[in-house]
């Protein structure tokens, strides 16, 4: 807070693996930084680190976050900041250790230093609710939870609310912590035909506030195969339009809701019901 | 909404399941603790930092002979993680806790006539104090995934939805507001007037005592509507309120 900034820490969490955590963190980080925000975003996968390549900076690292954990390095020797964004940066995760690398005195005061330094801090969340995801949560002042709109994924979203509720910081001081859902992987046709639940339908058993829709788009691989944040590499796709809107939402600015490919805003009356 | 959120925090708690050796006491005690002994004799440290509980259903013993075996077992570095089999009145402090095994049995221990000299006063104060404590639950915000909610002491009163892989688990009656999704056992300390009652049932599975059905065994009809189930006899009875 040196220079009188309140920084806000937000983990990008799911439990479920490949619902596409790192894609929106690359992609919601971009946008921010796009729209004149001071970021970092920070692999919490330690031993499966991603997040560098999605942001094309993997032949950049040279120190990691269990370095600076173990003070190996300092924490400007391991920012890696963005070749096409001056105000993006990334700390990446170490592949050759795991999560038991991952000390919570360690994480606190990476954190309370990237707090001083940037307005943003996007936690990258590893699958799961072991000790790496634990320790992703643990310091965020808000959550975006990553979800597909079946079952197992919004199953998996429940449980992590329900670990955002008691094993943060924020929680643990008995405050709320903010958390935002974020529906991945929408494929509009077969919501239409009824294969996959409907936004509706997840909305009612997540309930938590809808941060944004984001259709399943060639450009989310495609982007992610030349190593630049959808946000960046096709602005104007549907998904990138998606998280866009998404960022701008996270900075309270109000933005009706579409559902991809639907001409109207049906959505603006679920999303005006702010379950917070 | 931090306030929802601090008190959450405060109720909600695992249950959790544990191994442990029984030892059920078969009297008389002196011949049962010389087994012991040869037992002992043959393997030491055999129960050395396992969990024990006595099973003593098979004997009448007053609360100073319970505290006596204790002691005793004590003195053979057997430690004790609970006692089953006895008459809950006989709870005292200084005692290890009764278990009810998850049955929650009620067991009708006469009084032993020829009581044993001078019986603690405080055993009778103990209930007294507990019986004020039974109180039923609320719960304002929605139960999550794997979390677990218990209250074997009354009733369990959720005014939003439980998750589906969460449980509630009350000793009376459980009263849901919103949707219940997973796993709902009323009745858990043998009750059997307790009942589930829920505003709309897309559930795992609604268990009184321990009679139970899973969501394949319950009619597809009442799933999303208003649902009750109680026990008549030993049927577990599930209908729609309405």
């Amino acid at each position: 807070m040196s220079e009188g900034k309140s920084a806000r820490v937000l983990v990008v969490t799911s439990g479920k693996g490949g619902v596409g955590k790192t894609t929106s963190t690359a992609a919601l980080g971009a946008a921010l930084a796009h729209l004149g925000e001071k970021v970092v975003v920070v692999d919490f996968d330690v031993g499966l680190r991603n997040l560098d390549l999605m942001l094309g900076a993997e032949r950049r690292v040279v120190f990691d976050l269990i370095n600076v954990i173990n003070g190996v390095a300092k924490l400007q020797q391991a920012l890696i900041r963005d070749k096409r964004l001056e105000n993006l940066y990334l700390l990446p995760a170490s592949q050759t250790r795991d999560k038991e690398a991952l000390t919570e005195e360690g994480v606190a005061k990476v954190i309370a230093e990237l707090r001083t330094k940037f307005d943003w801090i996007v936690c990258d969340s590893p699958a799961g609710i072991e000790r790496g995801a634990t320790l992703a949560m643990r310091h965020a002042d808000a959550a975006i939870i990553v979800t597909n709109p079946e079952v197992s994924s919004v199953r998996d979203s429940d449980r992590i609310i329900g670990l955002l509720d008691s094993k943060t910081e924020k929680a643990e001081r008995g405050e709320y912590v903010e958390k935002h859902l974020l529906i991945t992987r929408y494929h509009p046709w077969r919501a239409a035909r009824g294969e996959m639940l409907s936004i509706e339908d997840v909305l009612e058993i997540l309930s938590i506030p809808l941060l944004g829709i984001i259709p399943e788009s060639e450009e989310v691989l495609r982007a992610s195969n030349v190593g630049s944040p959808v946000t960046l590499n096709a602005a104007l796709s549907p998904p990138a339009r998606a998280y866009f809107e998404a960022t701008r939402r996270l900075k309270g600015e109000d933005i009706p809701m579409h559902v991809p490919n639907e001409s109207r805003g049906i959505l603006n009356k679920l999303f005006g019901r702010k379950a917070a | 909404m931090s306030s929802l959120t601090c008190q959450r925090q405060s109720l909600t708690f695992r249950a959790r399941s544990y191994t442990a050796f029984v030892f059920t006491l078969q009297p008389p005690i002196e011949d049962w603790l010389a087994a012991l002994d040869a037992m002992l004799e043959r393997s030491k440290g055999f129960f050395a930092g396992h969990p024990i509980a006595l099973d003593l259903s098979a004997t009448r013993l007053s609360p100073v002979e319970i505290a006596e075996l204790v002691s005793e077992l004590e003195v053979r570095n057997i430690r004790l993680l609970g006692i089953e089999g006895i008459n809950p009145a006989a709870a005292h402090p200084r005692l290890p806790p009764i278990l009810r095994g998850g049955r929650g049995q009620d067991i009708e221990v006469p009084e032993p006539v020829a009581a044993a000299p001078a019986p603690a006063p405080a055993p009778a104060a103990a209930p007294a104090a507990k019986k004020q404590e039974v109180a039923s639950l609320m719960i304002d915000s929605p139960v999550r995934s794997g979390q677990s909610v218990v209250n074997i002491d009354g009733d369990i009163t959720v005014l939003g939805s439980v998750g589906s892989g969460a449980e509630i688990i009350a000793g009376g009656s459980i009263h849901i507001y919103g949707t219940l999704r997973g796993l709902a056992m009323a009745g858990a300390g043998g009750n059997a007037r307790a009942r589930i009652f829920c505003h709309r049932f897309e559930g795992e599975l609604l268990a009184i005592g321990s009679h139970y059905k899973t969501a394949d065994e319950i009619e597809d009809s009442l799933r999303r509507g208003p649902t009750q189930a109680w026990l008549d006899g030993n049927t577990l009875k599930i209908s729609a309120m309405n």
